[in-house]
């Protein structure tokens, strides 16, 4: 009843779930993940410039921590990439795509801003830090909450809503910068009450990177007990693991999401206001840095650990600013560092599948007779 | 019919072994399957048939063992390999792409023209359902399709792909009674026109009824093969089981009954607007089991829901609760689980779907535990005291096998997984209990676990609902038996005086007349032709 | 005065760039896949031709033949554009990593790569040119027809473009026709809608997932050659592309899957990109609230088909989920 009378061989490699793997065992993998990144890194910096690799992390140690203003930047660029990974956390947790952290951060962002122009003058210091607070983290968190209402209303595809969501507040913002910009036709809005300084954040030495490390923390720290031993907390992880057991408990998967989403924006609308009022004093289309993005991937390859949070935040601001000074020093691009990182994402995103998959490959013995 | 010894044979699996992480779900299997025959692949649920049969279509790869097709070795490691050695398999859940036509998805994956010509298609799978007398609009989108029409698509697929040999799944799970009858005529034929069929089951009629040979897994193990003629329920059961198992529950009478949930005229549709529950009327009395019968999909699910608060009730229907101190009577529709739970009202529902919506499969014992309880106490913050000793007592008192309170669940065997279910559920000193399909796939002691803290339920004056697959069980734990038919009540029986005839004829009672998609007689003529 | 001769010819240059990105993007969603990594593909795409078009022009002295200054750009970008479709699918497919994280990962990748190499290039290879500059390359990929000034209006609006922007809309209706009736095309369809189905039908899952990623990948690399090599005219300078990535994106959705619609969407798209320059009075802040349009609509157009439901018009089913066939 067959014609054909091929014998299949085996496939070279099988695959099969790994029933577990210990702690252990999965960090040392991702571990040698990042070495496998930093040595092709250095590999791609030697074939363009020439230096030994030594020199390379020399170099790139220098530009991020080589003087205390390095470190202080460092600093401040590592907690706000943490915080946006921290707020966009809970949304994961729950298995809710928010892309849309950009443009959360942004509206944040713009909110501080219209805030010290319009108001600058009219309220003292603390109330208007104060106001520009409340107004960026409402305007954030509104922003994520209109794709979460949707999804939960009638499932509309929150990975697409909340992407598209960024180029709106992109193009927003993009229009009031036109409408503030100073001087006209400068497309630059400047630094926003430079003589007064009213609505920035005050000082703790020569900036107050200081006060966003210390927010941060407090933020982080905050977001941890949330997660691990609040009842929201609890109500996130059951509506992420299954929607029906949240139900068959009586808790209101729509209100979950729409609050969670809320929060997860009111967050980046947070970090929106300490990059405005504690740090540029400016507004730009650009001023998170593609932190909304960046906080995406680190917020999902740390798997809600926040201490990896941490490590691998501060492996990609270090990568970023060590790239900076190695392509300042050679007269090279900027965008150097987001090859890079890009590298390293790649394998970090790589190795999830050897920790969760264990790969068998046929040996190659006479088992196939032709 | 042909003298089976003298057959030749079609497939031949040796020694396959097939595991899931730490699960074996075949273990070291042998089994021949002879050309031209109807073979039942009989055995409880979990006990690898499915897994077995994936691997001659090419959706699993075996770890250990070999096929043979037609006396050769053959590595089947894809439904593509499969269809080359001419085997199709029509699933449980079928394959079907919902937004294609029937015939868009009875010709994928088919070599031929790039070029797709509607008309050419159409008029070539017309000729073979012309053939067999299936009556179906190709042009119908599988979305629009019901049940029996899309398991209909699924078999002209396999048929088109000229498969010799035809494995199905499950087939009547789905199906009327006569849709069934209609469905084995057709097998029948296609036995008649030298096609192999096998077909996995736990149906035992079904197995009597329509096979030539009977090959029998127990919990992943082969349990041998008999001749359908040589077998009966009995030897049949015994091989399912191991040893005949003789249930010897330990029955209380009844005392202090008093009605505790009213139901009365109960409507509810199902997610397609087709009337799932149809004026249901019953009591719930504390103080006894109440079993409910029924074929899969008889309403059973929906029933429970609906007094749970988790399901829609249609106007007109009504659940009156009736207060244990003051007989006050509350309506339960309309009212979601807070509010049920916020009335004071104790319910507590083990549901058939342990994982997917009783427990959280990735939180550990104590994870679980606050399913019910983590909107206790004042404040913000979930407690942890309480649902660890919970957990620690439900482990000792159920004797849960887990390494410890935080393992997650998920991890764990059937058995302790409804350990966990069902002792967190009574925790709740419910007044009413309700189960679904509480044993399914547990071994007989726990089994019986379950089966003692339903009795011991009962006597505390919970008023229990056991949904049940086995008739022999819901006889011998119950004090009545609510049957379902297609979401009537069908019957309403003493459970200490009927018998396993009585409730199958209850079951099957409004069984019948609708949608009828394989014209007979036209297949009777095609046979005499052949 | 609005002219609407002028402005249509326009607006099918400013479209042409999505409408690759958004051809390349539907091959790849048809069969699961959400390749957010577009965007960066578009500037590997763009970049890799401007190097191959850089190397070819500074090696022969600005006396290039027509034709090869063409094709080596041309196949730069291809071969640039597979490599970063090889890499999507070798993480997402074989290695079954998330594809957001994935995409958004190589999309930071690419734009930085597109920018470092268009900011760099001049300094690696120690040339002595200010700045990228293409123009002799540019003048062969805008070659149009040489009757088409004779045509009039016609001409002006059908016929004035290089051949990349008949390739675009080519590229587009054949993909739509292999879709919807071909054999391959159903097959594609029924890994995005239900990859375990196709599996069972005997379809080569994988294969065919990096066949469409790699080939969605190449035509969406076309849409940033086009932009360097027609529209900007050969002159690279940096994060000039912009969010054309995301607007292409953006276009898949609004046109529901369907390429040959998306010749009419990017078209329009376009339009909105450059409405403010023909309208009277509009400042530059309008523009960019016209920019958001687009935007605006696609959420517009998502919200609606989630709410009205009817199955042709959703996402493939399985967008966005990996598949491994011995998952239970």
């Amino acid at each position: 009843m067959k014609e054909n009378n091929k014998i299949k061989k085996e496939p070279l490699i099988k695959l099969s779930r790994r029933a577990d793997i210990d702690r252990k065992h999965s960090w040392t993998y991702r571990a040698l993940a990042i070495v496998a990144a930093l040595i092709v890194d250095a590999i791609i910096i030697m074939a363009i410039v020439h230096m030994n690799p030594f020199d390379i992390y020399g170099t790139m140690i220098a530009g991020a921590f080589g003087t205390s203003r390095k470190v202080w930047i460092t600093l401040k660029e590592l907690s706000l990439l943490l915080l946006i990974s921290i707020a966009l956390t809970p949304a994961y947790k729950m298995k809710f795509w928010n892309l849309g952290g950009e443009g959360q951060v942004l509206m944040g962002a713009w909110a501080t801003a219209l805030c010290m122009l319009y108001l600058g003058d009219k309220l003292p210091g603390a109330l208007l830090i104060l106001v520009m607070f409340v107004a960026a983290v409402l305007v954030g968190a509104i922003w994520a909450m209109i794709p979460a209402i949707f999804k939960a209303k009638w499932g509309t595809n929150e990975t697409l809503f909340t992407l598209m969501m960024n180029y709106v507040a992109i193009q927003l913002i993009a229009y009031f910068i036109i409408k503030w910009e100073v001087p006209k036709g400068s497309g630059h809005v400047g630094i926003i009450n430079q003589s007064t300084q009213a609505g920035w954040l005050p000082y703790i030495g020569a900036n107050s990177y200081p006060l966003i490390v210390g927010l941060v923390i407090l933020v982080t720290v905050g977001m941890h007990i949330y997660l691990k031993y609040s009842k929201h907390g609890y109500e996130i992880s059951v509506v992420g693991e299954s929607q029906r057991t949240a139900t068959y408990v009586g808790i209101s998967v729509d209100r979950v999401i729409i609050r969670t989403l809320f929060l997860s924006g009111a967050i980046c609308g947070f970090a929106g206001w300490l990059m405005v009022s504690g740090s540029d004093h400016t507004i730009t289309t650009t001023i998170s840095g593609g932190m909304g993005f960046t906080g995406i991937m680190v917020s999902w390859l740390a798997q809600f650990n926040v201490i990896v949070m941490i490590l691998c935040s501060l492996l990609i601001v270090f990568m970023g600013q060590g790239a900076g000074e190695i392509a300042t020093s050679f007269g090279l691009n900027q965008a150097f560092g987001d090859i890079l990182t890009g590298i390293i994402i790649f394998f970090i995103i790589g190795v999830e599948f050897f920790i969760n998959y264990k790969v068998h490959i046929r040996k190659s013995s006479g088992k196939e007779e032709a | 019919m042909n003298n089976i010894e003298n057959r030749e044979i079609a497939v031949s699996l040796r020694n396959v072994t097939k595991t899931f992480g730490s699960v074996v779900a075949n273990n070291n299997i042998s089994l021949d399957i002879y050309k031209g025959e109807i073979l039942s692949l009989l055995g409880e649920n979990g006990s690898g048939k499915t897994t077995l049969m994936n691997m001659l279509a090419g959706i699993y790869a075996p770890d250990g063992g070999q096929i043979f097709v037609d006396g050769e070795e053959a590595v089947i490691r894809s439904p593509q390999d499969a269809f080359d050695y001419q085997i199709g398999m029509i699933h449980q859940h079928f394959k079907l792409v919902d937004v294609f036509s029937a015939a868009e998805n009875i010709i994928l994956g088919m070599p031929g023209k790039m070029k797709l010509d509607k008309k050419a298609i159409l008029k070539d799978i017309q000729d073979t359902v012309d053939r067999y007398g299936f009556e179906i609009d190709l042009n119908k989108k599988i979305y629009e399709m019901s049940v029996s029409e899309k398991q209909t698509v699924e078999i002209i697929k396999v048929l088109y792909r000229g498969a010799q040999i035809l494995i199905l799944d499950e087939p009547t799970a789905v199906l009327t009674p006569q849709e069934t009858e209609k469905l084995f005529f057709v097998l029948r034929a296609m036995k008649d026109h030298g096609r192999t069929i096998v077909i996995i089951t736990h149906k035992l009629q079904e197995v009597l009824e329509l096979s030539d040979r009977v090959a029998v897994l127990r919990k992943g193990e082969y349990a041998g093969v008999v001749d359908t003629k040589d077998a009966t329920e009995n030897s049949l059961t015994e091989m399912m089981v191991g040893k005949k198992v003789e249930l010897n529950i330990d029955r209380t009478d009844p005392v202090n009954v008093r009605d505790l949930v009213r139901i009365e005229h109960l409507t509810c549709l199902n997610k397609y607007g087709i009337k799932a529950l149809d004026d249901v009327t019953f009591t719930i009395r504390g103080g006894e089991i109440l079993g409910i019968a029924g074929i899969a999909g008889a309403g059973q699910k929906e029933l429970l829901e609906a007094i749970a608060g988790l399901q829609k009730a249609e106007p007109g229907s009504s659940v009156m609760y009736r207060a244990i101190d003051n007989n006050d009577e509350i309506q339960l529709l309309g009212k979601d689980v807070n509010d049920i739970k916020n009335l004071g009202i104790s319910l507590a529902f083990v549901p058939e779907d342990r994982l997917g919506m009783g427990l959280v499969g990735n939180m550990g014992m104590v994870g679980n535990m606050l399913l019910r309880s983590y909107n206790e106490g004042r404040g913000i913050f979930t407690r942890e005291k309480e649902p660890r000793q919970l957990a620690e007592e439900i482990r000792e008192k159920l004797e849960v096998s887990t390494p410890d309170v935080y393992t997650p669940v998920r991890k764990l065997s059937g058995g302790n997984v409804q350990k966990v279910l069902v002792g967190r559920e009574i925790s709740l000193a419910p007044r009413v209990l309700m189960t679904a399909y509480a044993v399914r796939g547990l071994d007989i002691n726990t089994s019986y676990t379950i089966y003692n803290i339903l009795s011991d339920e009962k006597k505390k004056g919970v008023g229990v609902v056991y949904v049940g697959e086995d008739l022999d069980v819901l006889i011998e734990l119950c004090d009545r038996i609510l049957v379902l038919c297609e979401g009537k009540v069908s019957g309403l029986v003493d459970a200490r005086t009927t018998t396993k005839e009585e409730i199958g004829l209850l079951m099957t009672k409004y069984s019948g007349d609708h949608i009828a998609k394989i014209d007979v007689k036209k297949l009777m003529a095609d046979d005499e032709e052949a | 005065m609005f002219s609407l001769v002028a402005f249509i010819p326009r607006a099918i240059l400013q479209g042409m760039p999505l409408l690759f990105g958004c051809t390349g993007e539907t091959i790849s969603e048809k069969v699961g896949s959400l390749n957010l990594g577009i965007p960066g593909v578009m500037y590997v795409g763009a970049i890799c031709g401007v190097i191959g078009s850089f190397l070819y022009e500074q090696s022969c002295g600005g006396q290039i033949v027509p034709i090869i200054a063409i094709l080596i750009p041309f196949f730069a970008c291809l071969a640039g554009s597979l490599l970063m479709g090889l890499l999507f699918a070798f993480l997402t497919v074989t290695l079954r990593a998330n594809q957001n994280v994935t995409g958004l990962a190589m999309t930071t990748f690419g734009i930085g790569f597109g920018n470092f190499f268009g900011g760099s290039l001049m300094k690696l290879t120690g040339s002595s040119v200010p700045s990228i500059a293409l123009s002799a390359t540019s003048r062969a990929f805008r070659t149009s027809l040489p009757f088409a000034d004779d045509c009039g209006w016609f001409g002006k609006i059908f016929l004035s473009y290089g051949f990349m922007t008949y390739l675009a809309v080519a590229i587009a209706l054949v993909t739509a026709f292999v879709l919807t009736r071909t054999r391959i095309g159903l097959q594609l369809r029924a890994i995005g809608e239900n990859p375990a189905t196709a599996d069972a039908a005997g379809i080569d899952v994988n294969k065919y997932k990096y066949f469409a990623i790699c080939i969605g990948c190449m035509i969406a690399g076309l849409g940033g050659l086009f932009y360097v090599m027609d529209y900007a005219n050969g002159v690279w300078s940096n994060d000039a592309f912009g969010d054309r990535g995301w607007l292409a994106i953006a276009l898949v959705i609004f046109t529901l899957w369907k390429p040959n619609v998306a010749i009419f969407g990017s078209i329009l798209f376009g339009g909105l990109y450059i409405l403010n320059l023909f309208i009277p009075g509009a400042g530059m802040a309008t523009k960019e609230l016209y920019k958001m349009l687009p935007y605006v609509v696609t959420i517009i157009v998502l919200v609606i088909t989630s709410m009205r439901r009817k199955r042709e018009h959703q996402p493939p089913e399985s967008l966005g989920l990996p598949y491994f066939r011995e998952d239970r």
